[in-house]
């Protein structure tokens, strides 16, 4: 207990502080596309049911609509079909202490800034890790690229006639998070937590692949990260209570000191 | 006579004019006058019993009384024997266009008609009467010089039943489409003014917009009602024509998916026309009457709207409901004197129509054909040869028509 009353008063000093990791959800934000052969993620809309007028003379309130990977959002592992038999699989039925977690951020902004197919591998992660010691058990991995800072939507989804240039993991550094470290999930500031060019790679959507095959999590459409630590944050997003649900928009938070 | 100038813009201080129309009651019988004018033809009365042709429309034969009477497309050929100067009315549509110049016409088809009159004709002289939509959507005779004359379009009678496009302003809803682009040419050969072009999720990548002086790229995503609003906000109360060309297509019948494309597909193609009519629809009816004021609004709808195409089952229920959307629309534009176009062709030469034989609409003929609707004042185009066919079909026989497109 003594551990939360001590947050509590660090949250009221302001010794503690909690960084918006979130994208705004509006129109304007783009949505994952996928070839038109395939249906898609509907993109987020919101229509006024009222505003103060004749259609609700006090009130203001909108009805929204949206695919469930829509925003910064949560993909839980029956999202692909390498976790679809996972017990606790889905946004209902997900445990919910793995909505409060420690971060890593590997910080990869230099090398997306120069490449915008920028894959981020398993030497990468040990390296990584020669300097801010070994990845936690159960801890977020984020990767940031600042990506998150190309408010032009164009820009952000990078796409010319081969399809999307947005960086990734390749398949080592997603192995090496199942396989040799227990990390919770991994996050990125792009539209995906596979790179853009990943349909390409094998497997295709490595990240994807691997992670929910293990049951973990992604996080993706993330934002300041470039506000947290390498070590010692702590990251809230809850996904919504979905029933069956493959994933969430959330309000993603992260504690810093 | 002389060529149409560049109008000036509006006076901003001086009170907007309200729309005024010209007299829009008609009898059931006149009213198929307007039927055969909206699609661009002039038909009369022809009496089965005595071969009478006749004008005005009347319920009866006016020389053997039958009632058996047959609508026929006539020439409109005739003799102008006298033409008069109208100075004074008590219509205020009237009132405020007088100078009116009208003529008596005494067509070869048989009857004499009491017409408009186009302000190179003088009696006498040879002419040909056209049945045009005036502004309250209803018909009226016009008789035009029997030969093109220099700068014929620009007759200010002619102008108010037409929608040329010349010194106007136009939006395209799609402009990334190639039915956008194409007409964004064409538009801008036909003098438009600006043309802009909406561009919706403009990181998919989509034809490179042509680099037209006239043109110009504006956000415009039907599906979102705040990105509607928000143009209609900066041009909403420039815009002189309206050309929806925004659709989604897929070709998917109704079983084989879920509802999901169904839902996109009505989000845009019935919905999005919806989020235009209520953003841009008031702000144009309410400078209707000015000079450099709105006059059209063009949907492009499919012809399969009329009858659906069951291996396009999703697009064809989806273009049947902005069908009876457009017709909601036109009547609450014909109060303010704006014509609603639709448009209705048979299978597009695009991506979704790959598998479907030809002979397929070419994106460049269509844009001819939206651009012939708007100079000639039609207000239901059915441009190409399976829409002609379709339609002529549809009205043979909705039953059989509905048979025979199950299997294609």
């Amino acid at each position: 207990m003594s551990v939360l009353v001590e947050l509590g008063a660090a949250l009221a000093r302001g010794s503690v502080r909690v960084i918006d990791l979130s994208q705004t959800l509006s129109p304007r934000f783009p949505q994952i596309v996928l070839p038109p052969e395939f249906d898609q993620c509907a993109p987020f809309r919101m229509e006024e049911i009222s505003r103060y007028d004749a259609r609700g003379p006090g009130w203001y309130w909108n009805n929204l609509s949206f695919g469930e990977h829509s925003g910064t959002h949560f993909d839980a592992p029956v999202h692909w079909i390498t976790g679809r038999d996972l017990p606790a699989n889905a946004t209902d039925t997900l445990p919910p202490a793995a909505f409060v977690a420690p971060a890593c951020v590997i910080d990869c902004a230099a090398e997306a800034a120069q490449d915008a197919d920028f894959l981020l591998t398993a030497d990468h992660l040990r390296a990584w890790e020669q300097k801010h010691g070994k990845i936690p058990d159960r801890a977020w991995v984020l990767m940031r690229t600042d990506w998150s800072k190309r408010v032009d939507p164009v820009a952000y989804q990078n796409f010319d006639d081969t399809g999307q240039h947005t960086p990734g993991p390749d398949a080592s550094a997603v192995r090496f998070l199942v396989d040799e470290r227990d990390a919770l999930g991994f996050g990125t500031e792009t539209i995906g937590t596979d790179a853009g060019q990943a349909a390409h790679f094998r497997p295709p959507y490595p990240c994807h692949t691997y992670m929910h095959g293990a049951g973990r999590y992604g996080l993706q459409c993330l934002a300041n990260l470039d506000l947290l630590p390498p070590v010692g944050s702590v990251v809230i997003a809850a996904p919504l209570k979905i029933q069956r649900g493959s994933g969430s928009p959330v309000r993603a938070l992260a504690l810093v000191v | 006579m002389s060529e149409l100038q560049e109008p000036k813009p509006r006076n901003p201080v001086r009170a907007l004019r309200r729309p005024t129309l010209p007299p829009g009651g008609r009898s059931r019988a006149a009213l198929r006058l307007t039927a055969a004018a909206a699609e661009g033809r002039f038909e009369l009365q022809h009496c089965f019993e005595c071969a009478t042709v006749q004008y005005p429309p009347r319920s009866v034969c006016v020389n053997c009384l039958s009632h058996r009477l047959e609508w026929r497309e006539v020439s409109g050929a005739g003799d102008l024997i006298a033409d008069t100067v109208l100075h004074h009315s008590n219509e205020l549509y009237y009132r405020e266009r007088v100078p009116l110049r009208l003529g008596t016409v005494k067509l070869d088809a048989g009857p004499v008609a009491l017409a408009h009159l186009h302000r190179d004709c003088a009696a006498p002289s040879r002419v040909t009467v056209r049945a045009h939509l005036d502004k309250s959507g209803q018909a009226v005779l016009i008789a035009l010089p029997s030969k093109d004359t220099p700068n014929m379009a620009d007759d200010p009678m002619l102008r108010e039943m037409t929608s040329d496009p010349k010194f106007r302003k136009v939006l395209i809803t799609d402009g990334k489409s190639a039915v956008g682009q194409a007409l964004a040419k064409a538009l801008v050969e036909a003098g438009a003014d600006i043309v802009w072009l909406g561009i919706a999720e403009p990181w998919k990548q989509g034809g490179g917009t042509p680099d037209l002086p006239q043109t110009e790229r504006v956000p415009l995503d039907l599906t979102d009602e705040k990105s509607v609003r928000d143009l209609a906000g900066v041009i909403g109360g420039t815009v002189d024509i309206l050309i929806n060309t925004a659709e989604l297509h897929r070709n998917h019948t109704i079983a084989d998916r879920g509802t999901e494309t169904a839902r996109a597909e009505m989000e845009v193609n019935y919905l999005g026309l919806m989020r235009l009519a209520q953003a841009f629809g008031p702000a144009m009816r309410a400078r209707a009457a000015e000079r450099t004021g709105a006059t059209a609004w063009v949907n492009l709808l499919s012809v399969y709207a009329l009858s659906a195409l069951p291996s396009h089952g999703t697009f064809s229920a989806s273009k049947a409901a902005a069908l009876a959307l457009s017709q909601n629309l036109r009547s609450d534009m014909r109060r303010a004197g704006i014509r609603v176009v639709n448009v209705f062709p048979g299978p597009i030469d695009d991506e979704w129509n790959q598998l479907v034989p030809p002979p397929k609409l070419a994106p460049s003929a269509l844009a001819k054909a939206i651009v012939a609707a708007l100079r000639d004042g039609v207000e239901d185009v059915y441009p190409g040869d399976v829409a002609q066919d379709v339609m002529t079909r549809f009205r043979e026989s909705q039953k059989v028509l509905e048979r025979e497109l199950w299997d294609q």
